[in-house]
């Protein structure tokens, strides 16, 4: 388990044993989860960088993405990860106080609390949004934080959304294909 | 290589380049999978993989194939951008592309160095690889803006290190201000007597810079002072700096220190900063007599006039020159700078952090730097050493690693503490004649003439006890050890333990960053390590570059160093700083963001979101502006801005999206 736990502002999925919560199927087993990162140019890539000078070794399931600044990551960018599959996405900034651009990380927090309400209501488990405050000196705690939330993340099993998508378009499709038939008479009215 | 034709119907054309860095990358990822897999994606004319991109040969092929191919777009994949982006962009310009239509992958430090699964890493990079050909496609062709680089320089601290720089960019015919806290310059160094391991007097050979500082026509120096705020930015930087009141005019005092005899206080009285607190000072003090500035100055802690305003004021009546003055308040000056040179220091451990040594507790434990004082010919008892109540030592024991290599205090190794204890420890002996036992971890001394001194001091009769000594006691179980300090400590090499009685015990105090040192990281936009010293921007490569363009460090602020180690140091710096003034501008990335007219529907939700204040709003057009000298290139606005008509060069949505997409692409 991190030591870094304090600083998680989402907490990670209650249980790591417990199935997905929107009645997917239980994780499969071999399933190895991927992550989309974004990382701030300034602490947590070069925290990244220099986990990887360290030769720390972390579990290979993480993109990352680089942004100049953690308040560049617009709330759309998570979830379209998300929609394009992403079972998890992790966010990286400096430390509160330390950002390199004065306060973008405070922006980054005001509007991340509010995406984590959304991604809530939206059945997406706490665990599979992340946000981090790494410092450029903190490769150590890259490597905890990379490896904690692939371990919860494979808890929780596969998100897929997109298969979701599909599933949610087909019912669509034959509610579209229900209401039609009615029209035309051709399906018996119940009621 | 791979070679196609895709690209054809009008999608750029895309040159993929993997590097092996000889086995760095290619003995964990398969990098000819990952460009036959690249070259198979749409638009992708070129894909070679090599063993060393970043050699002349690699750029070389970089620039030919944009030729030959007409490659419109470039992507490799080698190590981290902050390393070699900038290589990878002049290849493409001598190719003759736009720098910016180019993408680095970073499968180096954030795949091969940190992934043991070789499958799962190939995978990692091909999907990062993917994604950078996904994002290149949208990049657009910019240009780097250019400022002017100010020519004047602002050093900060005035230790050996801001010394030698501030003198170094001055001899060069810069101006220089030099910024100083406390009121003299000369930093730790001033304190010492000899350097080891050559024994030069270190008066001898500090003073005669200071007094160049002071008389240089380049430099101007503000002691008694600190750096409020800086703002700005590579070649611009403006600065507020506080000087604080030294109720003594500069400009008229010329040092004779008639004040001083004059004042009230028959004998001096308070505590002595610079000593240690070994020695007494006068409420109106001059630190050391070479102090520089050779002014004096007044404690508003203890001068009676400046504490309760009823003083006869003998030491204004002194001064001929009339320049005491009890009226003075903090000034606060405007700097302007193109480039700042941090040159802060260190602090020494704080030795009650250590209370197994008994610091504060046995008044014959000193610190190293106290006894630096007591061997001092100019300190307080002109180079005697004495205990606290004025004995000779028979016997003393230098205890090494004091808050250094301990998990307790401080995991690093000081690395100047066992040639500093030498030094001691030789010159104690000659001083004192006192038996000098030396208890030490491992003697460290890689430096030149380091390990011939410590020979040297074998050969002189000094005790070296290998083994950390587990506590300093009063308490004496034999007769010989009645009011004596006794040592325990386990003698390693002999392998057993031993009790060792001593008049005088010298703990040789670690370097640890200074206490506001977090504080002046965010003062002026650095980093700090984990550890808290100043974080630069490569251990190997850029080591006194910091992560903020114009901004250099120098000297114990980095980490722990000696004087010729800091003294180079302070040259780098310096050197770095005149390669900015001397090119006369700096380009800035392009990646500032911009507002599209005709989108922005004039909510003003960006205006207040910049903290540079770089967003106006134009009430006539009802539109927002970005001034772009201005802007820092955050991206916070055009995460914020609802129309989306807010767009930060080389991070437009459709490149993060398109990023998105390519690592998620199966």
């Amino acid at each position: 388990m991190s030591k870094h736990q304090e600083h998680t502002v989402v907490p990670s999925g209650k249980g790591e044993s417990q199935p997905s919560r929107h009645g997917g199927p239980l994780p499969a087993a071999g399933f190895e989860p991927k992550i989309v990162a974004f990382f701030c140019n300034w602490c947590t890539y070069t925290a990244a960088d220099l986990a990887g000078v360290s030769r720390l070794k972390y579990a290979p399931n993480v993109r990352v993405i680089r942004v100049m600044c953690s308040g560049r990551v617009d709330p759309q960018f998570v979830l379209d990860a998300f929609a394009r599959g992403a079972d998890g996405v992790l966010l990286g900034g400096c430390h509160p106080g330390d950002c390199h651009y004065a306060e973008g990380n405070y922006k980054t927090l005001r509007r991340m609390r509010m995406l984590m309400r959304m991604l809530k209501a939206m059945g997406i488990e706490d665990g599979r949004f992340r946000l981090e405050w790494i410092s450029g000196a903190e490769g150590e705690k890259v490597k905890t934080t990379v490896n904690d939330m692939v371990a919860k993340v494979r808890a929780l099993g596969a998100l897929d959304l997109p298969g979701k998508f599909r599933e949610w378009d087909k019912e669509i499709e034959e509610l579209e294909a229900h209401v039609n038939g009615v029209q035309k008479g051709e399906v018996a009215h119940v009621g | 290589m791979a070679e196609n034709n895709h690209g054809s119907n009008g999608a750029p054309r895309i040159g993929f380049y993997i590097c092996h860095c000889g086995s760095n990358i290619a003995g964990t990822i398969d990098v000819a999978e990952v460009q036959k897999y690249i070259s198979t994606i749409p638009g992708v004319v070129v894909s070679r993989d090599y063993k060393y991109m970043c050699s002349d040969p690699g750029q070389e092929m970089i620039a030919a194939d944009i030729k030959e191919h007409k490659l419109e777009r470039l992507v490799v994949a080698a190590c981290s951008p902050n390393l070699h982006e900038e290589t990878f962009r002049k290849a493409a310009v001598k190719g003759g592309l736009n720098p910016f239509y180019f993408q680095m992958v970073n499968i180096r430090e954030h795949a091969s160095w940190v992934h043991e699964d070789k499958k799962a890493a190939t995978e990692k990079a091909k999907d990062l690889a993917r994604a950078a050909v996904y994002r290149v496609r949208f990049h657009k062709s910019l240009d780097k803006q250019r400022v002017p680089v100010d020519p004047n320089v602002l050093v900060v601290g005035g230790g050996i290190a801001g010394i030698h720089a501030a003198l170094t960019l001055a001899n060069a015919g810069k101006k220089v201000t030099l910024v100083e806290r406390e009121a003299t310059i000369g930093g730790h160094m001033a304190l010492f007597d000899k350097t080891f391991p050559t024994m030069d007097c270190a008066a001898c050979i500090l003073t005669p810079k200071m007094s160049s500082v002071k008389s240089h026509p380049n430099i101007t120096l503000w002691t008694y002072s600190e750096v409020a705020k800086v703002d700005g930015y590579v070649g611009n930087y403006k600065v507020t700096v506080k000087r604080k009141p030294r109720y003594v005019k500069e400009d008229l005092c010329v040092g004779c220190m008639e004040c001083i005899d004059a004042c009230v206080f028959k004998e001096p009285k308070f505590a002595d900063k610079f000593n240690q607190g070994l020695g007494k000072r006068k409420p109106v003090y001059i630190d050391f007599p070479q102090a520089t500035p050779k002014v004096v100055l007044i404690d508003p802690e203890t001068c009676i006039q400046l504490k309760t305003g009823k003083c006869k004021k003998s030491c204004a009546e002194a001064c001929d020159r009339e320049a005491i003055d009890f009226t003075q308040k903090e000034e606060v000056k405007e700097l302007q700078v193109g480039t700042i040179i941090m040159a802060t220091g260190f602090q020494a451990h704080d030795a009650k952090r250590s209370p197994q040594y008994g610091y504060g507790r046995y008044p014959n434990v000193f610190t190293s730097l106290e006894v630096e004082r007591l061997v001092n010919a100019s300190g307080p008892t002109l180079g005697e050493i004495t205990l606290r109540d004025g004995q000779h030592p028979k016997s003393v024991g230098i205890i090494h690693c004091v808050g250094s290599r301990d998990e307790k205090t401080n995991k690093w190794c000081s690395r100047v503490c066992c040639m500093y204890s030498l030094k001691l420890a030789h010159l104690i002996k000659e001083h004192s004649g006192a038996e000098v036992y030396n208890f030490y971890i491992d003697m460290r001394t890689p430096g030149k003439g380091y390990e011939e001194f410590y020979d040297k001091l074998l050969a002189e009769g000094v005790h070296f006890i290998r083994g950390r000594v587990a506590e300093v006691s009063d308490w004496a179980m034999k007769p010989e050890e009645e009011g004596k300090l006794v040592l325990r400590v386990e003698d390693t090499l002999a392998g057993f333990v031993r009790r060792i009685p001593v008049d005088m015990v010298v703990l040789s105090v670690g370097l640890e960053p200074r206490a506001d040192a977090q504080e002046m990281r965010r003062r002026f936009n650095i980093g700090c390590g984990n550890e808290g010293f100043f974080q630069e921007r490569h251990p190997k490569l850029a080591p006194v570059n910091t992560f903020t363009d114009g901004i250099f460090i120098a000297g114990a602020c980095q980490g722990p160093r000696d004087i010729p180690d800091t003294v180079a140091q302070a040259g780098a710096a310096a050197a770095e700083a005149l390669t900015l003034i001397d090119t006369g501008y700096v380009e800035l990335e392009p990646n500032t963001s911009h507002v599209v007219e005709e989108e922005c529907c004039g909510c003003k939700s960006c205006v207040p979101l910049c903290p540079y204040s770089a967003i106006s709003f134009d009430e006539v057009k009802k539109k927002a502006a970005i001034n772009e000298v201005l802007c820092k290139g955050c991206g916070v606005c055009a995460a914020a801005c609802p129309s989306g008509s807010i767009r930060q060069n080389l991070f437009e949505d459709e490149e993060i999206y398109s990023e998105i997409q390519g690592v998620m692409a199966k």
